[in-house]
């Protein structure tokens, strides 16, 4: 275990804070509640390190310009809500097609358009599997509990680097707002733990930046070091210009794929809560998840065994497990602050439709009562 | 002996995928020659390009390049300088790139008068996609999404760009490739944001249905819509209306540049100074 430290902090904050420890030096964002106290605090702590953090003139240039940072080999941060990952949308995909890594904090609102812009809500799970148009396999996590707000930003960070595209961290309102004491790693830990992104030290002629193993990642190396390559949201091949061969295109997407699919176990990160005992199985994530809990301890002190599965990477989900479980489980509900898109990921994973769901879509938290009462009916 | 544009080009890239006749090409080999006599190396040199003819630009020369969504070339560029202000960042945008849906993006660039240095290659239209009004189609021209004329307001992309904040402000054409060489020189020197509208032709997309059926034609109309700055000044405000002034149209050498103001930010937040005043500012800093 490594060392850890306490802290009083906002969940917010507290993922501005990791991005700085995890060795983020830029920070591009357009202001957009719940989200923009990341801005207010990382526009504080990058000039003290020597980053830069810029507040750009909309949602778009905002990504644009972390994007831009990116590219020159500087590891990268935006943060926004729904209204602005749709925004970004189509940067996310220059990004995915480029291999430029990338954290996206979205701290989730209450949606569609602009929605319930001060209040909870999980509504943009399925945009963070798909955010811009074409294929590719979106990397996704999605902290649970305060103190994960800084243990898995520092996380996306690596995993940007690691799979060389965007990771987005999800946390919603009443994670990005609690306020409390919270357990995390000390920066010095985190500083330990930072795995770069992979360059290449041959010779510049013989540097060709996607010219990889059909499961491995772009290594891009940083601009400005004597490798000059092209980046382009076009098809592309080895060398980085743009092609339309056919069998090149093919390879393109289908790396862009596989590079994340055979790696998924390094990706992968679930906590099981009281699950060996339990007759019902709750599965939930981000801050639903603390409301479970606390009706799962009461329902056990009605003799009522419940366990919980809370996937912490939604994307790519944890089908293999998920699988298992239901083939263990008679009873599963699935609980969430929207009208159940993850359900559908836990439909298809488990292999069937008798899920029951818990979903509330009103900008209000779950209450544990809530969470009992859907277990009594079932 | 001649001049060797091949040191700078990624020869294996060519030919190029514009038209017979393009005025891309001349801006391209202005450009280099730019680039050679400020010695800047090409390591040194990061060319953002958006979407549309223009585009491929950063395909072509050999520096570190990106080719970025449609329009957004100035807000990469903007991350990539703030990231790396000790090296050198040029944009290149067409004018429905960096005016129509890249505008906001255009303004802020000026704004923050970040050294950045724009070549808006203006040719009027969308050439790559055939024949759209652009925001700079002169109105009454024929386009493919205009038949009977279009009937949009054509802008003056100087004057947005002067009035925006922009600290250098030129416009040459592709009549003109050693003036144009001469106002890139000054544009990439200038600390600060430098905006350039470098006039071009598009006789494929623009003149074929607007009269100006070749290269030549075209040329000889955008020779009758400029005048050098020195003649524009002498002109009655009516005349004016007719005509884009060419030459540098702004140099303020006064304004402070965004990448060296934000080092004084840095110094703030690491305890080496108080924050910057506005009195500070309406003293230069």
């Amino acid at each position: 275990m490594s060392a850890t430290r306490e802290v009083i902090s906002s969940g917010n904050e507290l993922a501005a804070m990791a991005a700085v420890d995890a060795g983020c030096r830029f920070f591009g964002g357009y202001p957009l509640t719940p989200s923009s106290e990341v801005m207010h605090v990382i526009s504080d702590l990058l000039p003290k390190v020597g980053g830069a953090a810029i507040q750009m003139e909309d949602e778009i240039a905002g990504v644009a310009a972390a994007i831009g940072a990116g590219m020159s080999g500087v590891r990268t941060l935006t943060a926004t809500s729904g209204p602005g990952i749709s925004l970004k949308a189509e940067n996310l995909g220059l990004a995915q097609m480029c291999e430029v890594p990338l954290v996206v904090i979205n701290v989730m609102r209450g949606g569609p358009s602009t929605g319930l812009p001060t209040r909870v809500s999980q509504g943009d799970v399925a945009q963070a599997k798909n955010p811009s148009h074409g294929d590719y396999k979106s990397i996704t996590v999605c902290a649970g509990n305060l103190a994960e707000c800084y243990t898995e930003t520092v996380r996306a960070f690596n995993l940007a680097d690691r799979f060389m595209q965007p990771v987005f961290v999800l946390l919603d309102e009443t994670i990005g707002h609690m306020h409390a004491k919270a357990e995390i790693p000390t920066a010095q830990a985190v500083k330990e733990g930072i795995v770069p992104r992979k360059t290449f030290d041959g010779a510049p002629e013989d540097y060709l930046p996607y010219g990889v193993e059909q499961d491995q990642p772009a290594v891009l190396n940083p601009m400005f070091t004597g490798y000059r390559y092209h980046y382009t949201g076009l098809h592309h091949d080895a060398s980085g210009f743009p092609t339309e061969e056919i069998e090149t295109c093919r390879k393109l997407i289908d790396r862009l794929f596989q590079k994340v699919e055979k790696y998924t176990d390094e990706i992968e990160s679930n906590e099981e809560y009281m699950i060996d005992d339990a007759d019902i199985l709750i599965i939930g994530y981000g801050s639903a998840s603390l409301a479970i809990k606390e009706a799962i301890n009461m329902l056990r002190k009605d003799g009522i065994k419940v366990g919980m599965f809370r996937p912490i990477t939604l994307w790519p989900s944890p089908e293999k497990r998920l699988h298992e479980l239901g083939q263990k489980f008679d009873k599963v509900l699935s609980v969430e602050l929207n009208q159940g898109q993850y359900l559908e990921e836990i439909q298809r994973s488990m292999g069937r439709l008798d899920i029951a769901k818990l979903t509330k879509t009103n900008g209000r938290p779950f209450s544990p009562s809530d969470i009992i009462e859907k277990v009594k009916e079932l | 002996m001649a001049f060797n544009y091949d040191q700078y080009l990624r020869v294996n890239k060519m030919p190029t995928l514009w038209c017979w006749g393009c005025g891309d090409g001349v801006i391209l080999k202005s450009f280099i020659r730019a680039v050679d006599k400020l010695g800047w190396k090409k390591d040194d040199i990061c060319l953002v390009s958006g979407i549309g003819c223009s585009g491929r630009f950063s395909s072509y020369v050999d520096f570190n390049t990106v080719h970025t969504t449609h329009g957004r070339t100035i807000a990469f560029a903007t991350g990539i300088k703030l990231a790396n202000p000790d090296k050198h960042v040029v944009c290149v945008a067409g004018d429905g790139d960096g005016l129509a849906i890249g505008g906001n993006h255009t303004i802020h660039g000026c704004r923050r008068n970040i050294d950045i240095t724009m070549i808006l290659i203006n040719n009027f239209i969308y050439g790559l996609t055939n024949s759209q009004t652009s925001p700079t189609t002169p109105q009454g021209f024929w386009t493919v999404s205009q038949k009977a004329g279009n009937i949009d307001p054509t802008f003056d992309a100087c004057k947005l760009a002067e009035a925006a904040g922009a600290s250098f402000v030129g416009r040459e054409t592709v009549n003109s490739p050693k003036k144009m060489e001469k106002l890139m020189i000054q544009a990439m020197e200038h600390k600060g944001f430098s905006f350039l509208d470098i006039q071009s032709n598009c006789h494929i997309n623009l003149g074929r249905k607007n009269k100006m059926q070749s290269a030549m034609a075209n040329l000889d109309w955008i020779d009758t819509i400029t005048v050098s700055k020195k003649k524009y000044d002498t002109l009655s405000p009516e005349e004016q209306k007719n005509v884009f002034p060419t030459g540098v149209l702004k140099h303020d050498t006064e304004a402070k540049e965004y990448c060296e103001l934000y080092e004084e930010i840095k110094k703030v937040h690491q305890g080496e100074r108080k924050p910057i005043t506005q009195d500070e500012f309406e003293k230069k800093i």
